[in-house]
């Protein structure tokens, strides 16, 4: 049985003290972390990077209802985008707070340009369309080697530092990710329940009937297309710098089938099921290490099973962060 | 020059008669289910090795060799694809039937991760020599090459193809899965049985996926666990291009796809003078696949019905 059915079961009280016992869980992972080693340290850091990029496609998957196969190339823009404003590649080193601001410009530009195509189709057309786009990014980031150094990629990034502040630890990148994730899970959870948001639900429902009460989808659409791909490029920026080091390997439509894998098997449409979903696709490999290539095939099965168990996610949309809140402060 | 038109051309049409053997599969799985099943690129490359591991007990545990045991080894291996294709429906789709339509495609996205991983362990990740199918002798028309291999292959995919044009189009099972996919709640209603229907389509898929495999597998003289993957998405996007749910846009689709990507190959060089080399190939494919949904959003054979008739449930 899943938390939010036994939340649903029990009696408001111990309801409560569920909510607690999630709180208190988060916050005592949170403080713990920088006193593990290195290497886990690193596994968390790559698990909030995955979340944050399933906070991400989770806008156009899960709240607008168009199904995104090829998100990891807003990723790739804004990993590429640090890679090449601050390496030797081009001998440019700008600050690492401009360069997000400019990966979440340049990410926002590409889900739109994306989007424009694609507001035509429905279905599982825009899902091929997407995962087209997403493979032409890459095969061209392969390909362009004057610029993005082929399969190559890009090595020696600078060390990224905030307002003097030296980004460059495992445990830097956790507090960076950490407030990172809380604000991109903030704004998308504010987003979902804004006017917008309610536009991105009438579309995910019924798109002729959204039209006809007078929402304009064409917008509505390019504007999820534009934040989710924001906040993939952001992402995909941090990426490049915590690993200093960029090539076409981590932009495959594996990347993109595992972000959407992870939103589907935790609870799509609610963050916290991404966090969820995120916690057993990115952890339980690293977990069963030693079982080597079986813990793959334990996966597949896995989700299989989890999706045929838990059709709408382990956490499911009615769930959301503000029952949880709602829950611990006893309302 | 004409040589090498003719050469070219029949390179595309074997490429694109394999392509269309995979495409069949995700069209008609589309037609009945409206699923996207991401785990039939792996029964193309289990039929690689299905083939493989007949063969091999064949030749060396029943002492059969040449022409017959090739011919028993691909028959008995696409069979026990179409049977496994079955079972795969029955435990991972099946139960899915009435859940949201994303739920089995993801489910058959966990099938794909499996049936890969299985193949590694069993049969190692590193690519392996596949027997050729066909004797190979080399025929000169008109200053162009072409095999007996790919003479082999054109034959056995068309053999394939009107088949299942037979099946589909003159046959009781035909009729009964042309009624599923047309609409399976008045076909339920009529009494027809979905479930055999459904069934059906999941073992001629794979079979026409697996055979699709041997002959690439032959073709190319190698497998790999992960061929499944890349070959599968070029059936697919076939399968889109064409209009999915669409038999014969499978076919057009995989013919179109074959031409650009042999084309591109010879032409894309030579026309951006050397800008854009051989490696933007896919970009050309993809960038085609674009235009045409720009155009005909539901592929160049797809029935443009409005959205209420395909979508019988929501969507996630």
């Amino acid at each position: 049985m899943s938390v939010a059915e036994t939340l649903a079961a029990v009696r408001p009280r111990s309801s409560r003290a569920v909510a607690f016992l999630v709180f208190a869980i988060a916050i005592a992972l949170i403080a713990a972390t920088p006193f593990l080693p290195n290497y886990y340290i690193r596994v968390i850091d790559s698990l909030l990077i995955y979340i944050l990029l399933g906070i991400g496609l989770n806008i156009v998957i899960g709240y607008t209802g168009l199904l995104d196969l090829g998100f990891v190339a807003f990723y790739a823009v804004g990993a590429y985008s640090y890679a090449l404003l601050a390496s030797p590649q081009l001998g440019l080193h700008l600050p690492f707070l401009l360069i997000l601001l400019v990966a979440a410009c340049l990410g926002a530009i590409t889900g739109i340009l994306l989007g424009i195509p694609v507001l035509r189709l429905r279905g599982d057309y825009l899902a091929i369309v997407t995962l087209g786009f997403g493979e032409i990014v890459r095969i061209i980031i392969n390909n362009l080697d004057w610029l993005t150094g082929g399969p190559k990629g890009i090595a020696r990034l600078d060390k990224a530092s905030i307002l003097g502040i030296q980004i460059a630890r495992p445990v830097d990148f956790f507090w960076l990710l950490l407030v990172v994730v809380l604000l991109a899970g903030l704004v998308a959870w504010r987003l979902e329940r804004s006017i917008l948001g309610k536009a991105w639900a009438a579309i995910r429902e019924d798109q002729d009937a959204a039209r006809g009460i007078g929402i304009n989808t064409t917008n509505a659409k390019l504007a999820a297309f534009a934040t989710s791909a924001t906040i993939g490029s952001i992402a995909g920026a941090i990426f490049g710098a915590s690993q200093r080091f960029v090539s076409p390997e981590s932009f495959t439509l594996q990347e993109s089938v595992l972000i959407v894998l992870m939103i589907v098997v935790g609870g799509i449409g609610n963050i916290l099921g991404i966090v969820a979903g995120a916690a057993i696709l990115i952890l339980l490999p690293e977990v069963l290490r030693e079982f080597a290539e079986w813990r793959i095939l334990f996966l597949g099965l896995l989700m299989i099973f989890l999706i045929i168990v838990r059709p709408a996610g382990i956490v499911p949309r009615s769930f959301g962060p503000d029952k949880l809140i709602r829950r611990l402060i006893g309302k | 020059m004409l040589g090498n038109l003719i050469q070219q051309t029949v390179n595309a049409l074997t490429i694109g008669s394999i392509y269309a053997l995979i495409a069949l599969g995700y069209t008609m799985v589309y037609g009945v289910l409206r699923m996207i099943n991401f785990a039939h690129g792996e029964m193309f490359m289990l039929g690689a090795y299905v083939a493989f591991l007949v063969l091999s007990v064949l030749v060396g545990d029943v002492g059969m060799a040449g022409a017959i045991a090739l011919t028993v080894a691909f028959l008995v291996a696409i069979f026990l694809v179409g049977f496994i294709g079955v079972g795969i429906e029955r435990v991972a789709y099946k139960p899915l039937r009435n859940s949201t339509r994303l739920a089995p495609m993801l489910s058959s996205l966990g099938v794909s991760l499996s049936l890969v991983t299985g193949i590694q362990i069993l049969a190692g990740p590193q690519p392996v020599a596949f027997p050729s199918f066909f004797p190979v002798v080399r025929y000169e028309v008109m200053g162009g090459t072409i095999t007996s291999m790919q003479i082999g292959i054109l034959v056995a995919a068309f053999v394939l193809m009107f088949g299942l044009y037979f099946l589909v189009n003159r046959s009781r099972i035909g009729i009964i899965v042309r009624a599923v996919s047309e609409s399976r709640p008045t076909a339920q209603l009529l009494g027809i049985n979905v479930n055999g229907a459904i069934s059906m389509v999941f073992f001629v898929g794979p079979l026409l996926g697996a055979a699709g495999g041997i002959l690439y597998a032959s073709y190319y003289g190698i497998m790999s666990p992960s061929m499944g993957a890349v070959i599968g998405l070029k059936a697919f996007t076939a399968a889109i291009l064409g209009g999915i749910g669409s038999i014969p846009g499978a076919m057009l689709g995989a013919f179109i796809l074959a031409f650009v990507e042999v084309g591109g190959t010879a032409l894309l060089p030579i026309v951006t003078h050397g800008v854009l080399g051989t490696e933007y190939r896919d970009v050309l494919t993809f960038a085609i696949l674009i235009l045409v949904l720009l155009v005909r959003p539901a592929g160049i054979l797809g029935e443009a019905v409005s959205e209420e008739s395909i979508v019988y449930k929501r969507e996630f």
